[in-house]
């Protein structure tokens, strides 16, 4: 129903343009900073535990860049990331609406006769399913760097066999699979946050409620998501 | 004119407002008052659109609200200005912006006579030079006057308040009042002010109903309200020493 809602009198596309606009500034290049660090050593991380959970004489060193690879493509940077933008953004989107809500902000759009569900959701779902996506890119890209630099840098691996490894036996799927998970898990932070925050009522503490349970609801949605993707398509 | 036939409204087992009637007229300030918690509140929110009343009839001269199709509630709802009783401006538009709003959203005027009619609307509620400023930096008076600002611009028909004064010192409050009255009269608006200050009864009530306990106890003007015999009426308005010494 409230999706629903998100198409019924719909306002000028001039004026979605720009609160699109705004939001892909405020969802995707403000999350930037997180997601690079988080990226960067989740990849250094990966590398080093693979080194020393994985390699022996028998295992060539170039494994550790594969295992870094498809558990970055296939999980790692998807996942993490849509659970870390579940946490800023997430609770960001309910925190605001929740915000608008109890100061009946939402209440003076509604009696200038503007969809507020629509003039304030649409916008921040078309956002970030324009911006996790390229998040996850960037992350995924990070990622496979962060886990380069540490691994040459305490000598656990060669660049030429990190590289070697990187395209060994590669899968192209991989990537259009990370980029599905990013789509859906973009959808499921948006709206659950967005509902979890328009429909706040009461006041501060209910706000606070609310986008503890954006973020606790978007998590479990994104790991059950996650599951089924994972059958579905691999 | 707005007219409202037979409201009722109730939230679980509760009845909140029983088969409420009466006539705001245009041009005129009409207050609706009350104790806390006799279904003002839930009365102008019904009127507006925010609650959908269980039975009864609101018309805007003469148009069905409540049973119409969407397309008719939005036409009458972008001819309604309202302002709340925390102003509701929005925390991340500045002043121009919150009361450029409605006419960026409704309007396909030029950006220039936008800008024009901010200024004439905030000429009108007696703040100039304070485009720039965001809703944080305001006084509680200041955000009133930019919320009427911003119910007034887009040349509303329909102005309504609720609980205007609430949160003001004495002498904002009757500038808040005489405003609206001001703003009433220079618009040819029909104003419905949800209230229960005393002052803003004296002042500027030209058609009042009184409610208490979700019915429609009395209705008259400013000159027979202190001349009531009806006891609950009578208790709330001479509830104050003040008000007691008056009579």
């Amino acid at each position: 129903m409230f999706l629903i809602s998100l198409f019924e009198r719909r306002e000028k596309l001039k004026t979605y343009f720009s609160l699109t606009v705004n939001e892909c500034i405020k969802i995707g290049y403000d999350s930037l900073f997180i997601v690079s660090i988080v990226s960067i050593f989740m990849g250094a991380v990966t590398t080093i535990q693979t080194a020393f959970n994985l390699v022996g004489p028998l295992i060539p060193d170039y494994v550790i860049s594969l295992v870094v690879r498809d558990m970055t493509l296939l999980e790692l940077s998807p996942t993490i990331i849509a659970i870390v933008f579940a946490g800023k953004v997430g609770s960001n989107i309910a925190g605001e609406l929740g915000t608008m809500r109890i100061t009946e902000q939402i209440d003076a759009l509604e009696v200038m006769g503007i969809n507020s569900s629509s003039y304030l959701v649409l916008p921040k779902i078309i956002a970030a399913l324009l911006m996790f996506p390229i998040l996850v890119v960037i992350s995924a890209t990070l990622a496979i760097l962060g886990g380069y630099t540490a691994g040459v840098m305490t000598d656990i691996i060669t660049g030429q066999e990190y590289i070697y490894g990187l395209r060994y036996e590669f899968n192209p799927f991989n990537i259009p699979f990370a980029l599905i998970k990013s789509y859906v898990f973009a959808f499921i932070v948006a709206s659950i946050s967005s509902f979890q925050g328009y429909y706040t009522s009461g006041g501060a503490l209910e706000v606070g409620k609310s986008s503890t349970n954006a973020v606790t609801n978007s998590c479990i949605a994104i790991l059950v998501a996650d599951y089924i993707l994972a059958q579905i398509l691999l | 004119m707005i007219e409202i036939k037979n409201i009722t409204k109730s939230f679980d087992d509760k009845k909140v407002l029983h088969g409420i009637s009466g006539k705001f007229e245009k041009g005129k300030t009409n207050l609706i008052i009350g104790a806390s918690g006799t279904g003002k509140s839930v009365l102008l929110k019904c009127l507006v659109g925010l609650l959908s009343p269980d039975n009864g009839k609101v018309l805007f001269d003469g148009r069905y609200f409540t049973e119409s199709d969407k397309n008719t509630t939005t036409q009458i709802r972008r001819e309604i200005g309202m302002l709340f009783q925390g102003s509701a401006l929005f925390d991340s538009k500045n002043v121009e912006e919150n009361i450029k709003f409605p006419l960026d959203i409704l309007t396909e005027i030029s950006e220039k006579e936008k800008i024009e009619k901010v200024n004439h609307c905030l000429n009108l509620v007696g703040l100039d030079k304070i485009n720039q400023k965001m809703p944080s930096e305001l006084s509680g008076g200041m955000k009133k006057r930019v919320g009427i600002a911003r119910a007034i611009v887009n040349d509303s028909k329909y102005l309504f308040c609720d609980e205007p004064n609430s949160g003001l010192d004495p002498l904002t409050a009757i500038k808040i009042d005489d405003l609206i009255l001001e703003l009433t009269q220079k618009l040819n608006t029909t104003t419905i002010v949800v209230t229960h200050d005393m002052n803003s009864v004296i002042e500027i009530g030209e058609y009042i109903m009184f409610l208490h306990n979700g019915k429609k106890l009395w209705e008259g003007d400013n000159k027979k309200i202190l001349k009531t015999k009806i006891k609950e009426l009578n208790s709330f308005i001479f509830s104050n020493k003040l008000m007691k010494k008056i009579k």
